[in-house]
């Protein structure tokens, strides 16, 4: 009996990847176990590897094939015994609905057709691509009820059909599984205006027009590549779904920087005399900010519709700037990790997001998050929160300044925070709460090491 | 040293002998070891041949009503016991033989025996020491026997045996369990059922049908102690309106014989004794899984109160050995024992089946009326903290129900108000049995009241009181 290798659901919201790269080839041996492919996900390659045994009779889906949906047919693994050659023939002409490469500039989909209450029966899902998405009449039910998008939720019913579990599955992990706003659910490449404007949002220029702007032959056309579709469609849905705001302030930064060097002073070390750690002022100031949420609880949130979720503890969010993108890990409960932990995961956490290797779980969920662009120099910015945080503290250069002290000019080291606030969840006052936490844990730091 | 396998099945009941075929599908070497009988209890001692009995007693029934539906039935109409359990024989022995046919079909090897698990992948047989019960099939043809057998997997499906009250023990002849009440020489004139489950009341009602003065006597306040409330009360009135005679709140605390019989002496939930002489007693206080012997202890296979413990895929703690069935606990019953097999032989595969849900096995009594469930009964589903609708929908308002003569029965339904999942059904009355599976798929394909209501159901069926009972949620029922 021959075997049909699915494209995986790599993360509980995954519903469709690129297929990056073949491993093996049509007639190598598989063992389970061997990694036969890679996947590009949202923002990380992960490798598919083979529950069966047997010989890769067939390649389905070919290296590069983009969008490609989960439980699609990507490969035919024939079992000791079975005939490759027929199946490899045979293989050729099924999997007619699977999506070839040319299916990757597919045309826009279709907004998904959410039932209006008093409707007499629910109305069919339309699916990217105009697929009917194959879920239970209770599933549906409580899709519509929680505000959920099927199209974005994974079922893993028969022949991957979403059920009541899905959807509750969905709702607890939270308002990243949220109906996403309409130009989520198309491919960024083509976007959809027709699906914008029934959401009611503004909508941008189409493609054709923006190139008429330039002559032909004055720019070449780099495709997106997962992760640059995903920045897109991630930080319009936070620009257009969350009412930002932005607080700001000075913190000096004398202090952390010398208890910086009396820490790394007293770290241990190995043989080589490689120290145990090496805390940098970013470690500290994931620290402070975690440590600032937790003394400003009330701050420490999710916005969802049906309630506020009070987070136990700061899940704290770190973007790092990879090629062609950027990914940001989360050190979990970061309030009660030490700066050497905290230092050496973020390390491990950097190397791992620059081979995009990180796993979803590493990436997805936090309660709030740093963006760090002092090392460039860059004075004071506002980031865009990445939901499903409520904050996000954009961080400038540490410089020297002079400042009034006392009534007396003086120098002094300073740095610029600006919290990015979800006015939704957090107000002003509760904002300037925990910024002011932040500044206090900065300039006085060695609260962040009792 | 025998044959290697890739999966062995101890014992071949419904349990193991569907996942023999299952497990040979998904082209495993399989083996199944059988000590007795193909088909286990429930093709040899239970669910099949009692159904046999019961229609011999429906039938009896309806001769003895022939002016109820217009006929005219001369001369003496009677019993002829032998005959009556011949013919049950005879459906457990063709069944039997159906199952040594499908084995072979699949080529599943079938050892003759009782099997010990050696250690991890090896299974030792040797000739069975049981007393087998009679009467029994001829062994199958073209079997293995003793000998030392390898394999891969093992799945334990030895099945259960009658629980045994102490001082109550059955003795084959005045107090009978389910298999002496199976085929005997003679029907008593009275008799004494302990227990309400439904072994219990499938033998009261055959019996009381059959000429027999009987009693059930229940420990707990309710017969049926697993259906709804509601339905089990139902019940009780048509069981008490026909004459059986029911004590529930009372337990039999002692059993003495006597010249005609012997006399039961009962006590109330009070504790005010009385006692009670009938000819038989059948002992039906439920059943308790058969793990001794097997080897499990020494391979410190977890058990807990009769039971092996496993997830569900049937894995118990140590690798390689699975139970399904009745040895893995309850619900008894043939068909979870049957579907249990078969997702464990899948997860073996690898295909990923989902664990059993037990929240959507349907039972079936087979009594007069029948009753039939599925989920949550009413007080489960408050007490899960629903907040329900229910519906319900009495046999008197359906048309197919009258033109039968059965105007007796309720069909019940258990929506969650909040989302209109369907959690529990419960049903009286004719042929429930036959309808009960159309909200077991119901619930298995997660509908909700929406889609029940725009089904059209068959008119003239009783499948159409599932309908009224589910617009009956709604406020929407049609002929009530």
């Amino acid at each position: 009996m021959s075997i049909n290798v699915l494209m995986p659901a790599l993360s509980p919201t995954m519903e469709q990847g690129k297929l990056a790269k073949w491993l093996k080839k049509e007639g190598d041996k598989i063992k389970s176990g061997d990694v036969i492919a890679e996947i590009e996900t949202d923002k990380a390659t992960m490798e598919v590897e083979a529950v069966d045994e047997g010989v890769l009779a067939k390649i389905i889906i070919p290296d590069g094939t983009e969008q490609v949906a989960v439980n699609t047919p990507i490969a035919i693994i024939a079992e000791d015994g079975e005939d490759v050659s027929a199946i490899a023939s045979a293989g050729t002409a099924a999997p007619a609905a699977a999506p070839t490469p040319a299916a990757a500039t597919a045309p826009a989909s279709a907004p998904a057709a959410i039932p209006v209450a008093s409707a007499p029966a629910p109305a069919p899902v339309v699916a990217t691509g105009g697929a009917r998405v194959f879920s239970s009449p209770l599933a549906r039910r409580l899709a519509k009820e929680g505000g959920l998008d099927l199209t974005a939720i994974k079922g893993t019913g028969p022949h991957g059909r979403i059920i009541e579990r899905d959807v509750k599955a969905a709702i607890a992990a939270g308002p990243q599984a949220k109906a996403a706003p309409a130009p989520a659910a198309a491919p960024a490449a083509a976007p959809a205006p027709v699906s914008a404007a029934a959401a009611g949002l503004a909508v941008g220029m189409s493609d054709e027009t923006i190139k008429k702007f330039f002559p032909a032959g004055s720019y070449e056309e780099v495709p997106h590549d997962s992760m640059r579709k995903t920045i897109a469609r991630r930080l319009v849905e936070a620009k257009q779904t969350i009412p930002h705001f932005y607080l700001t302030v000075d913190c000096e930064l004398d202090a952390l920087l010398a208890l910086r060097e009396q820490v790394n002073a007293t770290a241990p070390k190995d043989k080589d005399g490689k120290p145990a750690f090496k805390v940098s002022v970013n470690d500290f100031i994931i620290k402070g900010l975690a440590l600032a949420l937790i003394q400003v609880p009330d701050a420490n949130v999710t916005w969802t519709e049906g309630a506020m979720l009070r987070h136990k503890h700061a899940d704290v969010g770190v973007a790092v700037s990879i090629p062609g993108g950027l990914i940001t890990p989360i050190i979990r409960s970061a309030d009660t990790k030490s700066l050497s932990a905290i230092s050496n995961e973020m390390k491990d956490y950097a190397a791992r997001a620059k081979g995009r290797k990180l796993k979803p779980e590493e990436y997805q969920g936090g309660t709030s998050a740093v963006s760090n662009l002092g090392m460039f120099g860059i004075k004071n910015f506002q980031a865009v929160i990445n939901p499903p945080h409520a904050t996000i503290l954009a961080i400038g250069a540490g410089e020297q300044r002079v400042i009034v002290k006392n009534g007396a000019p003086a120098v002094a080291t300073l740095m610029t925070v600006t919290l990015s606030t979800d006015h939704r969840a957090v107000d002003g006052v509760l904002g300037a709460q925990l910024i002011g936490a932040f500044k206090s844990l900065i300039e006085n730091p060695m609260a962040m090491l009792v | 040293m025998a044959a290697a396998y890739d999966v062995l099945i101890i014992g071949g009941g419904p349990g193991g002998y569907v996942t023999a075929i299952r497990s040979a599908q998904l082209g495993f070497k399989t083996a199944v070891v059988e000590r007795e009988h193909l088909g286990g209890i429930c093709l040899n001692w239970g669910c099949i041949p009692t159904k046999a009995l019961l229609r011999s007693a429906e039938i009896y029934h309806y001769l003895q009503h022939p002016k109820d539906y217009g006929l005219i039935v001369e001369g003496k109409i009677g019993v002829d016991p032998a005959a009556v359990v011949k013919r049950s024989r005879g459906v457990s022995a063709q069944l039997n033989g159906g199952v040594g046919f499908l084995l072979k079909k699949n080529k599943v090897d079938v050892i003759w025996g009782e099997a010990t698990i050696t250690k991890v992948g090896e299974v030792s047989v040797t000739a069975t020491k049981k007393s087998i019960m009679q009467p029994q099939n001829p062994v199958p043809k073209g079997i293995l026997g003793e000998g030392t057998y390898q394999a891969k997997h093992i799945v334990v499906a030895t099945g259960a045996r009658p629980r045994i009250l102490p001082g109550i023990e059955p003795d084959g002849k005045n107090i009978w369990t389910y298999f002496e009440a199976m085929v005997p020489e003679s029907f008593p004139k009275s008799l004494i059922v302990m227990g309400s489950g439904a072994i219990g009341i499938e033998f009261a009602s055959f019996y009381h049908t059959m000429g027999a003065e009987v009693t059930v006597v229940e420990v707990l306040p309710q017969i049926m102690p697993v259906e709804d409330p509601e339905i089990a009360g139902l019940a009780r009135k048509q069981f008490e309106k026909q004459g059986i005679k029911i004590r529930t709140g009372t337990k039999v605390t002692k059993v003495e014989k006597t010249a005609s019989g012997l006399t039961a002496t009962l006590e109330d939930s009070k504790g005010a004794t009385s006692t009670l002489s009938a000819e038989k007693l059948i002992s039906a206080v439920g059943v308790t899984g058969n793990i001794e012997n097997i080897g499990l202890e020494k391979l410190g296979v977890k058990t807990e109160r009769g039971i092996v413990v496993v997830d569900g895929f049937g894995r118990t703690n140590v690798a390689g050995i699975y139970a399904i069935g009745d040895v893995a606990g309850p619900p008894m019953l043939a068909h979870k024992a049957e579907h249990e097999g078969v997702i464990c032989v899948e997860a073996i595969k690898g295909l990923h089946p989902h664990p059993m849900d037990k929240s959507m096995i349907p039972g079936c009594t087979y009594c007069q009326p029948q009753v039939a469930s599925v989920g949550l009964t009413e007080e489960k589903a408050k007490a899960a903290g629903y907040e329900i609708k229910v519906g319900r929908f009495p046999f008197v308002g359906n048309g197919k129900a009258i033109a039968l003569g059965e105007p007796d029965g309720l069909i019940k339904t258990i929506f969650d108000a909040k989302t209109g999942k369907l959690i529990g059904a419960h049903m009286i009355g004719a042929e429930v049995t036959e309808l009960i599976q159309g909200f077991v798929i119901a619930m298995n394909l997660e509908t909700t009241e929406e889609e029940l209501i725009h089904t059209v159901f068959p008119h003239p069926t009783l499948s159409e009181m599932m309908h009224e009972s589910v617009l009956d949620a709604y406020g929407r029922v049609i002929h009530m």
